[in-house]
């Protein structure tokens, strides 16, 4: 009980830290905010339930009023920015990534892969067009367009996603929930 | 840790969250139906006038935080242009604006304790003290655990910079995600040592 608590406490501060530091650079000279990153992650490695936990706490400090969001930015307004539906699609996002990588029993960096894939741009970009439809008084058409150009940057985030949980996995086995051998 | 929460005492801050949040609620759906631009620009003016007589502070800060919908701001202003429906476009503009900047306006004037307290309470209503209890302890972990990992953080950073004459790249992030791994299950255990959740 106290473990799965500081896991979910733990991982909603990398998650947290994650839009605090906006100097990494994904691939070579391409800044990309990693927060959105850090919700796959979380989905990967807590699995399903307990990493929409993680991001749902995160959720709640920003709600909070804490600067935890990419940029510093916090509070109430950020859910009722354009950006709201990405917000409320975090916690399906992390849920949809460990339920893939919970059932789909392949080797772990494909797996990880399209559970980041499906959660971190199918489901995520579902929520967050719908948000932006209805703050920016479009269509969901025309929201699509708005979002379509940062899909290639978040299947590279996908793709780092995997290659990171293989390596928590290499370093730590027994922290993939999903793949735990019981 | 520093909250978004105005550190200067205002009027609003002795107001009740509860009440707050249940204002903010209703304002954002009475703008939700606003069709004409003149009336959604009231509204901001409403909103502005709230500032100011908190404090001219209190409305620059505002402004200052309403930052991040500028891209947004362009592209409604550009769209509508180009398909000529600028009063429709001036509307979501302002709408946007309004809640945004009063959403923004509560968050400043509530104490982070004092959500946590409405929080607690409204788990406790639904007989949940145990869960309150872990929510509070999860909070508390979130916040203070934030600053640990940015300085590893800025440690790994250092490290790569070190090796290599580059920023870092995502490599740094596994050893990251290690840290905060280890540090949950050595707070685990001594949680458990001091009696557990």
């Amino acid at each position: 009980m106290e473990r799965q608590l500081t896991l979910i406490s733990l991982f909603s501060a990398l998650i947290a830290i994650l839009g605090l530091v906006p100097r990494i650079d994904l691939i070579s000279g391409v800044p990309i905010t990693a927060q959105s990153m850090g919700v796959m992650i979380a989905g990967a490695v807590l699995g399903p339930r307990r990493g929409a936990l993680s991001v749902l706490l995160f959720l709640l400090l920003v709600a909070l009023g804490l600067p935890l969001l990419a940029g510093g930015r916090g509070g109430l307004g950020a859910f009722a920015s354009p950006t709201a539906g990405f917000l409320v699609g975090f916690p399906v996002a992390a849920f949809m990534t460990g339920w893939v990588v919970e059932h789909w029993r392949a080797f772990l960096l494909p797996t990880v892969f399209v559970g980041a894939a499906i959660g971190g741009i199918g489901v995520l970009y579902g929520f967050g067009i719908v948000g932006m439809a209805i703050v920016l008084n479009k269509t969901l058409l025309e929201a699509t367009l708005l979002a379509v150009p940062f899909i290639a940057g978040d299947l590279i985030k996908a793709a780092l996603t995997a290659f990171i949980v293989q390596s928590l996995f290499r370093a730590r086995p027994s922290i993939i929930m999903s793949r735990v051998v019981r | 840790m520093l909250a978004l929460t105005c550190p200067v005492e205002t009027p609003l801050h002795r107001v009740p969250v509860g009440a707050k949040l249940l204002g903010l609620a209703l304002f954002v759906l009475i703008i939700t139906q606003l069709k004409a631009p003149a009336l959604a620009w009231l509204a901001v003016l409403l909103v502005g006038v709230l500032h100011m007589a908190l404090g001219v502070q209190i409305l620059l800060f505002s402004i200052s935080l309403l930052r991040p919908l500028l891209p947004f701001l362009l592209i409604i202003a550009l769209w509508h242009a180009y398909t000529g429906t600028l009063a429709q476009g001036s509307t979501t503009g302002a709408r946007m604006i309004a809640a945004v900047a009063l959403a923004n306006l509560i968050t400043m004037t509530s104490r982070l304790s004092d959500i946590v307290a409405l929080l607690e309470r409204s788990l406790a209503i639904f007989n949940r003290t145990l869960q309150a209890r872990r929510l509070a302890l999860a909070i508390a972990l979130v916040i203070r655990f934030t600053p640990v990992l940015r300085d590893k953080s800025d440690l790994l950073a250092d490290a790569w910079r070190a090796r290599r004459n580059t920023q870092p790249r995502w490599q740094i992030l596994p050893p990251l995600a290690l840290a905060a791994i280890d540090d949950a299950e050595r707070v685990a255990e001594a949680l458990s040592a001091r009696g557990g959740v």
